[in-house]
């Protein structure tokens, strides 16, 4: 892991420093044709629409139909969103995901931001080597890092096992409907903090020097050049990684999905919205209604994206 | 706050503007290692434990190695298996993956490009269509997906999976931040005088200079498409066309199945074999990965 030495190469020198234009100067289309761009996007949208525009329409139509075995398709208007309404399964999934959410992301992100300015301080022994390490465990598929877990928390052959053995402790077996949460919560720690601690990082070294300097002679200690200077400076980092956690914990499938068959009966078919969405239209054939699940979550996480979004550059201007 | 009249010019304070010489913290150094180790243990784990027969893993100590030293052994256990169906499995990723993420980073490379550096009709609709679709959560769309692609009859072919990995809009966002920094705007109006068309302009003139954010977005789809389960596991029945993710699903619950072959050991191993080619390639482009991230970072 000793090849991390050179910083920054040469050829990175030009694209890091922030350009003082707009991202588009509006001369840049005028000697061609006006459609000429399409050249180059239409490419992207003709597979976009088709493996994102189509499908949520498709998605929207569904939802307003029910399929019976007896009696075949009828349109039923917004029947299976007033039976999501009043469905405890799919209430707890959202309550469970909500949790998570409201727990594991501000920790995840804390430990990120912490580790970013801490390898951006420079003041680490063998800084290329944490950020790097650090980084590792977002190149391993959820469905390794779920088995490794999984087998790991285990009182069988994992590390709990061993420990309650070694020390005579009796640890919990982190697989019960009690301790679940908290152990994909971990998981999911575990392979995004490198992740969310790069993307911090990355804002951090653009950082005009000249800042620094300002600070500098002014006087400003560390922790004020980090209070006033750093976060400030990263704030639109910030909001783009509150947003993908947000997005990702409402999507949480992966985990629990795998977890199921190391934990049975802690983690049941409706444990997580997608899940259920998941298990509705593959065991329960009953399309329609995942259809209305899986929208329904769509608009939630938009609107909580959208809330974030707005709230953090607000705060920037 | 007032400075001092004897003021100690740059090398004291410059450990802020040049992190190249600054003073080091133990502390930091020790709080930071905390992290550090919450990162490696576990792979530290999946590595002694990939050496170790099915014996040792239930009865040795799970941070150190067991009786026997079987990890030669388990690879070959783990790729001969079942008439070497990993290595099917194997290549069936590397052909999602080349297929589906060289096809991604193709079409956000170009159309990153377009966003930044034309102004088209339709651009502003696009942008934030696009944008908005990032918020959708995958697996809203995974599903619906599937019933589009059944009727199509795509279900259960390399298609299905392929097809929808060609789509990153996260990607396409990087492209576009990175591209609308790294291509000066004059450099294409010189191309264009000099009588080079749209295409070799890009080609010649635009498309070396987007190479960090073009190996960025290509490290990124590619891990988005090796570690892809949810996908797979909604189009294809077939085992045969599994990727790795799927395939090492099958062999966990066979193991935990009563009366099925227990195989934790080629799990383990398998979970190892697969994790390591990606390891590898990030620890060979990162100089190309981190210097496309920091510029996608600026726009942010």
């Amino acid at each position: 892991m000793s090849v991390t030495s050179s910083q920054m190469p040469a050829g990175a020198a030009a694209p890091a420093t922030p350009d003082p234009e707009l991202p588009v100067s509006p001369r840049a289309a005028s000697t061609r044709g006006r459609w000429a761009g399409w050249w180059f996007l239409g490419p992207f949208m003709l597979v976009f629409v088709l493996v994102f525009i189509a499908p949520v329409l498709y998605s929207l139509y569904l939802s307003l139909f029910h399929t019976q075995m007896v009696g075949g398709t009828q349109f039923v208007g917004f029947d299976n969103y007033i039976r999501a309404f009043s469905d405890g399964a799919f209430w707890a999934g959202l309550l469970r995901v909500s949790v998570f959410l409201v727990i594991q992301v501000p920790i995840m992100l804390a430990i990120s931001l912490l580790v970013a300015l801490a390898v951006d301080s420079g003041r680490l022994y063998g800084r290329d080597f944490f950020r790097i390490s650090i980084f590792m465990p977002y190149a391993v598929p959820a469905v390794v890092a779920s088995l490794m877990w999984g087998f790991m928390y285990g009182t069988r052959f994992g590390l709990v096992g061993n420990l309650n053995d070694f020390f005579g402790w009796n640890l919990p077996d982190l697989l019960t409907p009690d301790f679940i949460l908290l152990s994909i919560g971990n998981i999911v720690t575990w392979e995004f903090v490198g992740y969310n601690m790069l993307i911090f990082y990355s804002a951090l070294r653009v950082i005009p020097s000249s800042l620094y300097e300002a600070a500098a002679i002014d006087g400003a200690g560390q922790w004020r050049v980090v209070a006033a200077i750093k976060i400030p400076a990263i704030r639109g980092a910030l909001v783009v990684a509150t947003i993908f956690s947000i997005i990702g914990s409402f999507q949480l499938f992966n985990e629990p999905a795998i977890l199921q068959s190391l934990a049975p009966n802690a983690i049941s078919s409706s444990f997580t919205p997608n899940l259920y969405a998941y298990s509705l239209s593959f065991a329960g054939q009953q399309q329609n209604y995942s259809a209305t699940v899986a929208i329904i979550m769509g608009l939630v996480t938009m609107v909580i994206a959208y809330v974030v979004q707005l709230r953090g550059m607000k705060q920037e201007a | 706050m007032a400075p001092p009249t004897l003021r100690v010019p740059a090398p004291r304070r410059s450990r802020l503007s040049t992190p190249s010489n600054p003073r080091r913290s133990p502390l930091l150094t020790v709080l930071t290692g905390i992290v550090l180790l919450y990162s490696l243990i576990p792979l530290l784990w999946l590595l002694i434990n990939s050496t170790k027969t099915q014996g040792d893993l239930f009865s040795t100590f799970g941070l150190w190695f067991g009786r026997e030293f079987s990890l030669v052994e388990n690879v070959w256990r783990t790729l001969t298996y079942d008439d070497g169906i990993f290595v099917r499995w194997l290549g069936n990723t590397l052909l999602y993956v080349v297929a589906g993420a060289g096809g991604a980073t193709l079409l956000a490379v170009l159309g990153g490009y377009a966003l930044a550096k034309f102004d088209f009709p339709g651009k502003k609709a696009v942008f934030a269509v696009v944008i908005g679709a990032v918020a959708v959560p995958g697996t809203a769309l995974a599903v619906p997906t599937f019933w589009m692609f059944s009727a199509m009859e795509l279900t259960d072919t390399p298609w299905s999976v392929i097809i929808p990995s060609l789509i990153s809009p996260f990607g396409l966002y990087l492209m576009w931040t990175f591209a609308s920094q790294a291509i000066p705007t004059d450099l294409m109006e010189a191309a264009r005088i000099d009588g080079a068309g749209e295409f070799r302009t890009f080609l010649q003139v635009c498309l070396p200079l987007l190479a960090p954010g073009t190996v960025t977005v290509m490290l990124f789809t590619m891990v988005a498409t090796w570690n892809n389960y949810f996908l797979p596991l909604i189009m294809l029945r077939d085992p045969d066309w599994y990727p790795l993710t799927l395939g090492l699903n099958q062999w966990n619950s066979q193991a935990g199945t009563a009366g099925g072959d227990a195989i934790f050991d080629l799990v383990l191993t398998g979970s190892l074999l697969t994790i390591v080619p990606l390891i590898i390639a990030f620890l060979f482009l990162q100089r190309f990965w981190q210097s496309g991230l920091a510029a996608g970072g600026v726009k942010e």
